[in-house]
């Protein structure tokens, strides 16, 4: 009887398990997201606490190699400049296991930071432990928070706009809609966008 | 049941009607564009361009158009690989699919891959890189920037992570969003016979 027990329970726990593996993991919109201590191109743990002033972030999941990423490169320096001042400024993220994309080592990260005068920490996410609380599947992939009582509640996740190619044909912009509306204290309308990216290499 | 029966004749109409338009275009398609391929024969939508270069040639559409690759109604399965030659687990995986499209191709199966590239890419990486590897398949270029649109209709848990396959035939449709190993792509289409 008690081998059938454990029998039972193994079998539970390996159904369990594959289940987890197959559902979607990651945050949803309302979700509390969680902070983190990444260190910075500049050698320095990063925290969304420690960041001064702001009412949120717009934390970009990005890297060096993905063309897609490079595509949204100079969008994503503009949105830090528009909104730092706002009180939602950019964190980047670089997700990928550097192990296995030797363009996006730490030493390359800090080259690009340096090369396109990034204004907004560039983090790595040093053993890909945060992206995937966070649920990012790929670069560039957009969580923006909102700084409550309760937490960090993310308000929207997804794309930064509707054209990857062409920054001058772009007709919405996802992430610039979203921070305007919580900027103006009101509710974003839409919360989640779907694009193209290059799959996060762990 | 009347009902469905008048429900179903005016799709039957529309379905007549949507395939005579068709048809005048696909004249105008073929005498411009390459040479057609099995998949692209009949009702195929007209390119929105057909990029050649050292004698190979990629045909370019946006997801309207694509989407007529993504519902055939016969009795092949069709594998559906999405990559670009940027992303290094879908160029690793790719030969599988090569592989697969030439072992099976007796038994109806066909393999079809749609490169996202960028399309400054097209003629600098892209057509070169089937001239390199030799593809066999069927290669066509989806160029079609508004993805929040479009990635949902190829299937709503689509996150927009490369690689990712469509299996369908016209009882069973299958979306994995992963990269395969041969024996892992054998054995999901072996489950569509």
């Amino acid at each position: 009887m008690k081998t059938v027990k454990i029998l039972g329970a193994v079998v539970l726990v390996a159904f369990l398990a594959a289940f987890n593996v197959n559902s979607v993991a990651g945050y949803k919109v309302g979700d509390i997201a969680t902070d983190f201590s990444l260190k910075n191109v500049d050698n320095k743990k990063v925290s969304l606490k420690d960041i001064k002033d702001a009412k949120g972030y717009i934390v970009v999941f990005t890297c060096n190699h993905c063309p897609y990423a490079q595509a949204y490169e100079d969008r994503i320096i503009a949105l830090d400049k528009k909104y730092k001042k706002l009180g939602y400024p950019v964190v980047a993220i670089n997700p990928n296991n550097p192990e296995k994309q030797k363009d996006d080592s730490f030493a390359k990260m800090q080259e690009r930071a340096k090369d396109k005068k990034f204004t907004f920490p560039y983090l790595l996410d040093e053993g890909q432990k945060i992206y995937p609380q966070y649920g990012a599947t790929k670069t560039p992939h957009v969580y923006i928070l909102q700084k409550t009582a309760k937490g960090n509640v993310v308000k929207y996740i997804g794309a930064i706009d509707d054209n990857y190619e062409d920054a001058a044909a772009v007709k919405v912009k996802y992430v610039e809609n979203a921070v305007d509306a919580l900027v103006k204290g009101k509710e974003v309308s839409v919360k989640e966008t779907k694009a193209i990216g290059c799959s996060i290499k762990a | 049941m009347n009902r469905v029966k008048i429900g179903v004749g005016i799709m039957l109409f529309l379905g007549v009607m949507l395939t005579s338009c068709n048809k005048k275009t696909e004249t105008e398609a073929e005498k411009t564009s390459e040479p057609v391929t099995e998949l692209q024969k009949n009702n195929a939508p007209t390119p929105l361009k057909v990029y050649t270069k050292d004698g190979v040639s990629v045909k370019a559409y946006d997801f309207d158009k694509l989407e007529y690759f993504l519902k055939q109604k016969n009795d092949t399965t069709y594998v559906v690989n999405f990559w670009a030659t940027w992303c290094v687990p879908c160029v690793e995986e790719l030969p599988h699919f090569e592989k697969l499209n030439v072992k099976y191709k007796q038994d109806k199966v066909k393999v079809m891959l749609v490169s996202l590239d960028m399309y400054k890419m097209v003629e600098s990486r892209l057509l070169p890189f089937i001239k390199e590897k030799q593809l066999k398949s069927d290669v066509v270029y989806l160029r079609d920037p508004d993805q929040n649109t479009w990635l949902p209709k190829v299937d709503s848990t689509w996150s927009g992570a490369l690689p990712a396959t469509l299996i369908y035939n016209k009882d069973r449709r299958k979306f994995y969003e992963q990269q395969f190993t041969y024996e892992e792509l054998e054995k999901e289409v072996s489950n569509f016979k």
